[in-house]
């Protein structure tokens, strides 16, 4: 490999990382000034002009509390559980592209770090199905019954919503005869070529199973706090905790973007074809558009009752994506 | 070859260091997550062979559902920490035949037979690997495989029903 | 340095991404530790149960339904494995392999309804 590949990756993975740290920082501006709004109130005002300094002041005042490792606690696994919970998070977006190929400095550059490999729905779904770990294991090894009972349910849910999340994947792949999210991108130029208007079905699947995933409201039984304080990260404090959160807040990012990418055509957008540079913008428009359905729906709904929610991923969600999948494949067949 | 060679001896050398650890840790817990160490090691040694449709697939399947799987097992019983069990007498000298057996194979591969192992291999075609290769592939040449193993995976289903429907029933 | 015509260079940049992500993620606790007062005492590290003291182990038996779930998700996780290289090579196929693909997914939907007649999705 050459060095301009090399600083090229570099720049690139920085960007995308430090993307993703101010990403989460400001989603949650973003979700309390929302949320505030919507409940009549102001939100965050005082650090900063519209609160925009808030979230430097808390990341702050996190490093500099006292962190605390229950004495119970499996120590290890207790300080590795927010690194395994966070690094997937980082690491699922890899295979998005972020826009399409332009010439910087006389330079073709890619956006996006493996957007063209072919298997890069299988990675997505790797990729989460390892993310169950961070939290399962959080919950256990914090050696506390709320932790462990949350951990657990949340482990419990996520395997189950996961399903219904992969058959919503097959919509997509079918229709682009690809698992490359490149060519899912590219079959979806213009309004009317977005996948939503051919699966509408897949994409609330696909939108519902992932705040579940996400462990987000009406889907935020994990973290119930009337019942279980806090969940899995009950006992964590400190950046640590800022981890998990920002775990959470960066998987809501992630969910978005994929579903931006697989079902409303990614980065592209008018005049993407005369100026590359609009893709990127394009994609974080629609991303932020989900990322506010999704605040917006924690603002409108209630929790889920636990066994309500196992059965709704189980008997509602799953069966329907399973028909989706047939329906899809019938009419690919008749119509293609 | 030289590259390839390096990553492949410090990948083998994680999965055995992750295989033993998973083997002596005493708490369980700790086993499965060795386990799933050593599962994701060896699908990146699938990546290495050009096959990354298998590899994630590894990922996915093991690492990700099969050892949830264990995990909630372990926790289910309660038995993270094992106690030193002494095991079963004939265990021992079992377990070391059938190591002596695997390894004279091993031996028989590698050195027994000229031309086996050693000659290199051929060049991948293209799209070698590839999810549209698997497909049809799948649907090709394995197309009954393929159908036995949903017939198959219902019958685990029904397993799974009937044997825990029995056991709740004892335990009421 | 790197590059075998065989490896695909995007795996090499996910390998190369990796570590990074490690990196972000690790920063933050070392900070943490250096940065951040250390005057713990006993009451501080206990486990935390709304100020009552825990009573018993924490690790005890659970829920068999969890057990359930996590079996059937296996046969279902395995089975949406299999549709993915099914879908990407749909436009290549016979109409006989697709209707074998829907046959597949046909003796799982059984399955499912299996289950679901026997109540084991019922939580409870």
């Amino acid at each position: 490999m050459d060095i301009p590949h090399l600083v090229e990756w570099t720049i690139e993975s920085i960007v995308i990382v430090v993307g993703l740290i101010a990403g989460f920082a400001y989603l949650t501006l973003f979700e309390r000034k929302i949320l505030a709004r919507i409940q009549v109130r102001i939100g965050p005002n005082r650090a900063g002009p519209w609160g925009l300094l808030q979230p430097v002041a808390d990341g702050i005042k996190l490093i500099f509390k006292e962190e605390l490792i229950p004495n119970r606690a499996d120590k290890l696994l207790f300080v590795l559980a927010p690194v395994i919970t966070v690094v997937p998070a980082l690491i699922v977006l890899a295979v998005v592209p972020l826009g399409p190929d332009m010439m910087i400095f006389g330079h073709n550059v890619t956006l996006g770090i493996a957007g063209d490999v072919n298997v890069g729905v299988l990675y997505i779904m790797a990729v989460s199905s390892i993310a169950v770990y961070g939290i399962a294991i959080a919950g256990w090894s914090s050696s506390n019954k709320y932790a462990l009972m949350g951990g657990l349910r949340a482990t419990a849910q996520m395997i189950s919503y996961e399903l219904a999340l992969g058959l919503a994947f097959v919509g997509p792949i079918l229709l682009a005869n690809s698992m490359n999210l490149m060519d899912i991108v590219n079959a979806q130029r213009g309004l009317l070529g977005w996948y939503i208007w051919l699966q509408p079905l897949g994409f609330i699947i696909f939108l519902l199973a992932g705040i579940a995933e996400v462990n987000r409201d009406p889907f935020d039984m994990p973290e119930a706090e009337q019942e279980l304080t806090a969940g899995y990260h009950a006992e964590y404090s400190g950046m640590k905790f800022a981890l998990m959160f920002m775990a959470e807040y960066d998987k809501m990012i992630a969910v978005s973007m994929i579903a931006a990418t697989l079902f409303l055509g990614g980065f592209w957008g008018p005049f993407v074809e005369q100026i590359p540079l609009l893709g990127p913008v394009y994609l974080l428009i629609k991303t932020i558009f989900l990322l506010f359905v999704m605040i917006w729906m924690r603002a409108t709904l209630v929790r889920f009752r636990y066994d309500r929610l196992m059965a709704f991923g189980w008997k509602v969600l799953l069966p329907l994506a399973l028909v989706n999948v047939v329906v899809t494949a019938v009419i690919v067949l008749v119509g293609g | 070859m030289t590259t390839d060679l390096i990553i492949f001896l410090g990948l083998g050398f994680v999965a055995l260091a992750t295989a033993i650890s998973m083997l002596a840790s005493r708490n369980a817990i700790y086993s499965a997550l060795f386990l799933v160490m050593n599962f994701i090691t060896v699908a990146v040694l699938y990546l290495l062979l050009n096959a990354a449709f298998i590899a994630l697939v590894q990922v996915t399947v093991y690492a990700g559902a099969i050892m949830v799987l264990f995990l909630f097992v372990i926790m289910l019983l309660g038995a993270e920490h094992v106690e030193a069990s002494p095991g079963l007498p004939w265990q021992g000298p079992v377990a070391v035949l059938l190591g002596l057996i695997l390894a004279g194979e091993f031996g028989l591969l590698l050195f027994g037979r000229e031309g086996t192992l050693a000659q290199d291999l051929q060049t991948a075609v293209e799209g070698f690997g590839s999810p549209a290769s698997v497909g049809l592939e799948l649907f090709r040449n394995y197309l009954i495989p393929f159908e036995i193993t949903s017939v198959l995976l219902l019958v685990a289903m029904v397993g799974a029903i009937v044997l825990t429907r029995r056991e709740r029933k004892e335990s009421r | 340095m790197f590059g075998e015509a065989h490896m695909h260079d995007q795996w090499i940049f996910v390998a190369f991404f990796l570590p990074i992500g490690f990196i972000a993620a690790a920063v933050p606790i070392i900070a943490a530790r250096i940065l951040g007062p250390r005057k713990p005492n006993p009451v501080k590290l206990s486990t935390y149960e709304c100020g009552v003291e825990t009573v018993g182990d924490t690790w005890v038996q659970f829920k068999v339904q969890y057990y359930v779930f996590a079996l059937i998700f296996v046969i279902f996780d395995v089975e949406a494995v299999f549709l993915f290289p099914w879908a990407v090579a749909y436009n290549q196929l016979q109409l006989y392999m697709v209707l074998e693909g829907v046959l597949f997914i046909l003796i799982l939907a059984a399955g499912l309804f299996y289950v679901w007649r026997k109540g084991a999705l019922e939580w409870s």
